[in-house]
């Protein structure tokens, strides 16, 4: 059972970073604002929210779990209102999102 | 000796990029953020003084005899709030300068200066 | 770091000179927990990533947003510079090794601190004791100098400031309702546990990392939220100026009379063994207490200075236009 829950808790360590790493790489290399955005919003909720469970995994009894839970659940409910939060302002504010693969044309105003 | 001192030549280097932010970039909102570099970098130079090998943060718990100073850290902590105050006072000059001149570029400003004498 | 300070000199959009201020102070917290410094980093983390990087973010949208001027004379600063840092690099080698056990800062008081604060304090959080008892005076010392920072950015600010009539903040409360009701909804449920959490911080800092200063910092964050997304004008009306303005006074002067009544007490200023039968008590009481007034006088300030910089996000008041520019 020991062995087990610590398999489940590297595993979940080991995907969190690997979306963590995947989100910096696309948020370099998308072409657009708003897939760009969900690059950050992936590494900001999903990563965040995996590298938490396989924490909390580690240590499964303590009240170190209760407080981690309690950082997962501000996570979920943060995080997505976020990454909603920057892109309501970007629609706001005329940016489209780049709907046609054929013509390259580059988000206007963004700054990276 | 290398292995020994490296954190204080970090320091050096973060201060001395905030030392040229803040005189050679014209532009007085860089020049407040260089000065927080400065300010920080100091902040990293106390608190690694106060770090000690093996020891922990200083709270007290049982079973735990090696703690790290908390010397710097109460005083790092009275510069941290007084670089805010500081901060804060800047950038409102920032808005003011703005607001009178026009411009919060150095070299505009010195010239409106030299232009009303 | 490194990088993100080069990066800082050569950016030209201030917009994004602000983001990476604000990542510099987010690294440099980082690496306080990395060196065990857990309240310096908690108070790094809200103050310089969190606050600061707010107020130039106000100030960047009042000022415009790039940075024009081409350098003139680069070569005399970098010389000065090199210079500079060559002779600190210099001034370096006789200093003792990182984390060395004997080194000079780490024999003198600090010993008596570590070992002593049980006894004499009694509080767990060994910073908290130096900080609100041993060395009171310095704490205090920095009250006053966030007071006064208030009382400047008030002096700067605060002319020019503008009326609105009250339709039109109904009007564009229910229009912008729509638009931002996610949002809206989701700031509506967390306010209130910012708010409890800055409580906690706040009487927590005898514990864990935390205090004042942090819980003054995260209370005003709150305010803040609620400001950016309802409207400046409603969060005007919710927290009267006036009475903020007020409660930073109340907070300095909760500090000082806990001094002066020390004084009455017959003992020192700021000897909190004096409010109390049993000294121990008289210690706890008196770090409550002034807690207590530091984390009111930071929450007023920091509400005040961005309150007073979101007024000028559309210029001055048109009355009050009479300089040349």
């Amino acid at each position: 059972m020991e062995l087990f829950i610590s398999i489940i808790s590297g595993t979940c360590l080991l995907v969190g970073s690997f979306l963590c790493l995947s989100g910096g790489v696309g948020i370099l290399r998308f072409p657009d604002f708003y897939t760009r955005m969900h690059a950050a919003g992936v590494t900001d909720t999903m990563a965040a929210s995996l590298i938490l469970i396989g924490l909390m995994l580690q240590n499964p009894d303590g009240i170190v779990v209760l407080k981690l839970v309690m950082i997962l659940l501000l996570t979920l409910l943060v995080s997505p209102t976020a990454s909603h939060a920057i892109a309501n302002a970007a629609m706001k504010n005329g940016l489209r999102p780049l709907v046609d693969d054929t013509d390259h044309v580059d988000g206007k105003g963004d700054k990276s | 000796m290398i292995m020994g001192l490296y954190n204080y030549w970090i320091v050096v280097i973060l201060m001395m990029i905030g030392f040229y932010i803040v005189i050679a970039q014209g532009n007085l909102i860089k020049k407040i953020v260089g000065l927080n570099i400065f300010q920080t970098s100091v902040f990293i130079l106390y608190i690694s003084i106060s770090k000690v090998d093996g020891g922990t943060a200083p709270i007290l718990a049982d079973g735990i005899s090696k703690y790290s100073n908390p010397l710097p850290h109460v005083l790092i902590l009275t510069a941290i709030v007084v670089g805010l105050a500081t901060t804060a006072l800047g950038l409102a000059l920032a808005v003011r300068i703005k607001e009178a001149y026009g411009t919060i570029e150095e070299e505009n400003i010195q010239m409106k200066d030299d232009e009303e004498c | 770091m490194a990088c993100v300070a080069i990066a800082i000199i050569r950016v030209k959009d201030l917009f994004a000179v602000a983001m990476l201020s604000g990542i510099y102070g987010l690294l440099t917290a980082s690496l306080f927990v990395d060196m065990d410094a857990v309240d310096v980093a908690f108070t790094e983390a809200s103050v310089g990533a969190g606050i600061s990087t707010l107020l130039m973010l106000t100030t960047v949208a009042i000022t415009g947003s790039r940075d024009k001027a081409v350098r003139n004379k680069p070569k005399l600063a970098l010389f000065a510079v090199t210079l500079t840092g060559v002779l600190l690099i210099f001034g370096t080698l006789d200093m003792p090794y990182f984390g060395s056990v004997d080194a000079p800062a780490n024999l003198h008081v600090a010993p008596h601190y570590i070992q002593n604060s049980m006894q004499e304090i009694g509080v767990d959080n060994i910073v908290t004791s130096v900080l609100a008892s041993y060395r009171g005076f310095d704490t205090f010392g920095e009250v006053v100098v966030i007071f006064t920072a208030a009382i400047g950015v008030l002096t700067l600010l605060s002319t020019g400031r503008r009326r609105e009539e009250d339709g039109v903040v109904e009007k564009v409360n229910t229009t912008m309702h729509n638009q931002y009701l996610i949002i809206r909804i989701v700031a509506k449920m967390l306010i209130p546990f910012i708010l409890l959490f800055a409580l906690y911080v706040q009487f927590h800092g005898d514990f864990g990392p935390g205090g004042g200063f942090q819980a003054g910092v995260i209370f005003a964050a709150a305010i803040i939220l609620y400001a950016m997304l309802f409207g400046l004008s409603v969060a005007k009306r919710v927290i009267n100026q006036s009475v903020v303005q007020l409660l930073a006074a109340v907070g300095v002067l909760i500090y000082g009379s806990v001094g002066i009544v020390s004084l009455l007490g017959g003992g020192n200023f700021l000897d909190y063994s004096i409010l109390s039968e049993d000294p121990i008590a008289g210690q706890h009481l008196g770090i409550l207490l002034i807690e207590l007034g530091v984390g009111i006088t930071v929450a007023a300030v920091v509400i005040i200075i961005f309150f007073n910089f979101a007024d000028r996000i559309d210029g001055p008041a048109p009355e009050k236009e009479g300089d040349p520019s």
